[in-house]
Formats: C-alpha cells, structure tokens, sequence
C-alpha cells in the first residue's frame, strides 16, 4: 500500500537559503509521525510543501499517492497552519458551524462532532465567545476542533500545542491517537520534547534535511548506547538526544 | 525593608456575568521570578493587563513598583518591561532600527538611546546582527530581540506572557538565563507558561483555577502539598494506565512522554505490585524507577482535578 503522505527528496530555495535541502520521509496511514527540530530547521516549509502550498526546486510530495496541488485530494486533506484563520468576530460555536458548511457535514453529525471537539477541548463553557477575545491556548484548541471537524484522512498539523496548557494538551493528544486508531495519517510538528515522545515515529529536522529518524523509543535506546547520560544524570530521554544531535552540528 | 514589587489584594476583573480573575492576593519580592499559571482561560492574561494598567480592576487593588493600578496607570506603564506571546517587532525593520523606534517610543533620544540600544543588543546576544531584517531571524532570537526592547528603559518589573511559547528547547534554555541574569541584577519577573520544566525556574508559583488563586508556594513545597506520596516512571510499551488505577493505593497514572508517571502510597502498595499490575495489562520492555515529582504532576493534581471535579 501505498503511503498516506511522502516528501521525497524536497527542496526549497528562498533567496541563497536553503530551506530545504533534500528531506524525505513516509508517514502510513493510522501513524502518527512527529517533525522536531530546532527554529527554523524547516519544519514548516516541509509541512506547507506536503499540502501543495509552496513551489518545490527538487523532489515531489504526495498525499494518498497524488499530487497535492490537484484537486482530487484537497478535501481529504486537513492541515492547521500556526497562524490558522478564524473568525474573530463570530463566536466559537459560530465558527465551528462555518466550517462544518464549508465540508458540507450533515446537520447530525457536525452536532454530535462539534459537541464532543467542544467538551474535549474544554472549550464547551466557552461557546458563546467571540474568537478574538480567546486567549493563544484556548484559540489554538478551536482551530484544531475545526481542523478536525471533517475528520480528513490526512492531517497536518503546524505546532498545534503552542500555547496550550498542560492538562488541555494531554487531552488534544489523546484525541490525536484517538483519530490515528481509526486510521487517519498524522503529521505534527512540535517544540514539546514530550509531545515527540508521544509519536509513533520521529523525524529530526536539522537545516532542511531528516538527521535521524525512527521510534523514539528507539532513537533514545541509541543515544544512550552512545554511552551518554541524561542532563539530570539519569537515563536520557528525548531532550537530551535532541540537545546533542542539534548542538554537534551548528 | 524595600516594598514589594507587586501587590494584589483581592484583586478581581468581571465580564458581565463572567468573573475573569475572582479576589486574587498575593505579593511579589523584588527581584523576584514569581511564575503564574494555569489553564487557558483561568485568568491569567487578565491579571497582567490590570497589572500593567492596561484594564481597570472591578474590585481589590493592586500596586505595581510602588504605584496603584488603577489611580496611576501611566507610572505604572513607566516602570514596567512587557512581552507577550506575539512580540509586537516590526518585522520588515532590521534588528538595530526595531531597538531604536522602542528606545525613543520610551523617551530616549540621541547618543542616550543609540548607547543603550547598542548595550541591550549585546545584552541579548544579537551584537553583530544589527542589520538583519526582523522577519529573517530563527524564532528563538526573535524572542530576545522583543525582550531586549521590553528593557530598554531598565524596567523594575518585567511581566512575560507566555514569552517562550512554540520556541524550541535550546532556545528556551538561553531566553532563561537571560531572565535569570536579569533578575540576579534586581528585576522582578512576573512570567506565565505552559513549560512546566521552566516554571522550576522561578522562585514562588501561584496556580489559577477558574479565575481564583488556588495555590502559591516555592516549588519544593508544591510539590510535597500536591504531589504526596512516591512518584515512579515506568518505560515500556504497551503501558495501560487504566489498569494501574484501579489498583488500590495507586493516586494517580499519567502519561509523560512515552511513559508514565505512577504516584502510589507507599504504605499500601509497592514498585513490584505495580510492575505485575502493567505486565499483566501487556506491558513489554518494562522498567520502573522513582522520579522527583514535577511541576506537572502539581499541575494535573490541582488543575486537572479541579476540572475534573467540574466535568459532568
């Protein structure tokens, strides 16, 4: 079968930068795979590339085996940008029932997805709020409820936790496994070390190219094979792997 | 004895019907890292724009560097350094001009701002990329530069909201030795975040629950208030956290990371209970160790438990 998502060998040039410099990894179907890497490693671009938002230099992406920048395939693709628009002037239920629109869900069941999004983000005493006046967190949760209203096979998500507090993230990442269970392709970038951990597979970003990649579990198994302790002088984990491989190479 | 940098007595903001931050009181010491969470929407925004003059209080008071909020807003506003999760830089400015419009916007002008502006720079690691256009810089930098222009007028008390949100972990590490060199030198930092690891960085933390203050302590003490009993890490895969919660003297199992955190008794169940609990629920490549309790075990304890008490 064919994968979910795939960069293959992408390459992006602005001006002499190159942003990205050849990346390629595969997510399935039913996987949730992690971007980590440090600001401006390119984590992004990859992800804007992957939804057919920016004209590649090298390499080919794919969503469900087709070109993303073909129409086919748009609307079984999700994707939350950092910066994701919401209404500011319509209220938080207002903007889900304007999304659940836009992807034509029957009335039933945008009720039933709208109330439960609404209860798992805690966002449900909050209903009547105009966007705009949400704090960060709490407008990052209702863009990632709208983001997941149609329930896309393929979802690609920009940092989505940014912002978010500790309890509601666990909860997000629950619904996250929740959805990967039922077979969605999960593709999230993330500065949360314990977020990466949480990821089927993780793919280290570094200056437009994957350092390394695998299941955490795995990558922190070789790290620590390397003989090199953790910085509270425990066993390592995924920060401390993260620290090393981004500091030996500047 | 100096007064303290801040004071909230029974401070509280209404909208219509809604209580944003419900009598809220505490003090901040100069000098100070005094940390400020919660839950989105609990009300912590809302405590810093009163207390930065930026929105007048319903009820209470609160005095910031000496000067009452609400009747002296303006020299409130002077004595303050303010950053927030969108950094207000001008983006197509380079760097050095980005310094020099929040110097004069603070009242400095000529060689004193050019000198000052030059010092900050440096102060924040940015010396020799003076020319570089705002827009261009990595996330983490970007960071410093908006601090660098929160203190460009030596600010007493610096308030950061949320200041290091979606920056990556090398990043953070440097924003906070920066804060922490600032405070060495008697700048009180009033910082909200939702990096509990950094939150053990600052001195005392105050915990907001639904617009009320519902703990403030040092984090040593939080920790032994909210988190009683042993903390263990269990590493494996297939770890069910369901199935340890149902074991008596089992307080709480959470994921962290790929793992969990498992806070027990001691008195009435041991790591070996525990370990035969998670491999008879499919645990494999099990290993179990006791772990200080974090931050976040406080956080989930109080705020998780507060939510769950309020859950149909």
């Amino acid at each position: 079968m064919a994968p979910a998502l795939e960069a293959r060998g992408l390459v992006r040039r602005f001006g002499a930068v190159e942003a990205l410099a050849g990346i390629s990894f595969a997510v399935s179907a039913g996987e949730l795979y992690g971007l980590v890497g440090p600001d401006g490693a390119g984590k992004t671009t990859t992800l804007r590339a992957l939804a057919g938002l920016v004209a590649l230099d090298g390499g080919e992406a794919r969503v469900l085996g087709q070109d993303p920048e073909r129409g086919g395939v748009r609307e079984r693709l999700g994707m939350m940008p950092q910066q994701y628009s919401l209404y500011g002037d319509l209220s938080v239920a207002e903007n889900l029932a304007f999304f659940s629109r836009l992807y034509a869900l029957p009335r039933a069941v945008y009720r039933a997805r709208a109330d439960r999004l609404l209860a798992l983000t805690r966002l449900d005493r909050f209903r009547e709020r105009r966007a705009e006046a949400l704090s960060g967190g709490m407008y990052k949760k209702l863009a990632l409820a709208c983001a997941l209203l149609h329930e896309p096979e393929v979802l690609l998500l920009d940092e989505p936790t940014s912002g978010v507090d500790p309890v509601s993230r666990r909860e997000l990442w629950a619904l996250l496994h929740e959805f990967v269970q039922g077979g969605m392709a999960v593709l999230v970038s993330t500065p949360y070390m314990d977020e990466a951990e949480r990821c089927d597979r993780v793919g280290l970003v570094h200056r437009g190219r994957l350092l390394e990649e695998g299941a955490p579990r795995d990558l922190v198994d070789r790290y620590a094979a390397e003989g090199r302790p953790g910085r509270h002088g425990g066993a390592p984990d995924f920060e401390d792997l993260f620290v090393a491989r981004v500091e030996a190479r500047p | 004895m100096t007064a303290p940098a801040v004071v909230a007595r029974d401070l509280s903001r209404r909208f219509g019907d809604f209580t944003a931050v419900d009598r809220v009181s505490f003090e901040v010491e100069r000098g100070e890292i005094f940390g400020y969470l919660g839950a989105n929407g609990a009300g912590k925004s809302t405590t810093i724009r009163m207390l930065t003059g930026l929105l007048a209080p319903s009820g209470g008071e609160a005095r910031v560097a000496g000067h009452d909020v609400r009747a002296e807003p303006d020299r409130v506003k002077g004595a303050i350094g303010y950053m927030s999760q969108k950094f207000s830089l001008y983006l197509d400015l380079p760097v050095a001009e980005n310094l020099r419009f929040f110097a004069g916007a603070q009242g400095l002008s000529g060689k004193a701002r050019d000198a000052r502006a030059a010092e900050v720079l440096a102060r924040v690691g940015l010396a020799g990329r003076e020319g570089a256009v705002t827009a261009s810089l990595p996330g983490g930098a970007r960071q410093r530069l908006a601090l660098g222009c929160a203190i460009l007028h030596r600010p007493q008390v610096l308030f950061l909201d949320e200041p290091t949100a979606g920056v990556d972990p090398l990043a953070r590490r440097d924003f906070w030795a920066l804060i922490r060199e600032l405070a060495a030198g008697g700048t009180t930092a009033f910082v909200t975040t939702h990096y509990l690891d950094e939150a053990e960085y600052c001195r005392r933390i105050g915990l907001m629950v639904d617009g009320r203050l519902v703990a403030l302590d040092t984090p040593a003490a939080l920790k032994a208030r909210w988190v009683p009993g042993q903390v263990l890490v269990a590493r494996g895969r297939g770890l069910d956290a369901a199935a340890l919660r149902r074991l008596p003297g089992v307080l709480a199992a959470e994921p962290f990371g790929a793992g969990l955190h498992v806070r027990l008794d001691p008195d009435r169940i041991g790591a070996e209970r525990v370990a035969a609990a998670l491999r008879g629920a499919g645990a494999r490549e099990l290993s179990l160790a006791s772990a200080a309790p974090s931050l976040e075990d406080v956080f989930l304890a109080v705020v998780g438990g507060a939510a769950q008490e309020a859950a149909p």
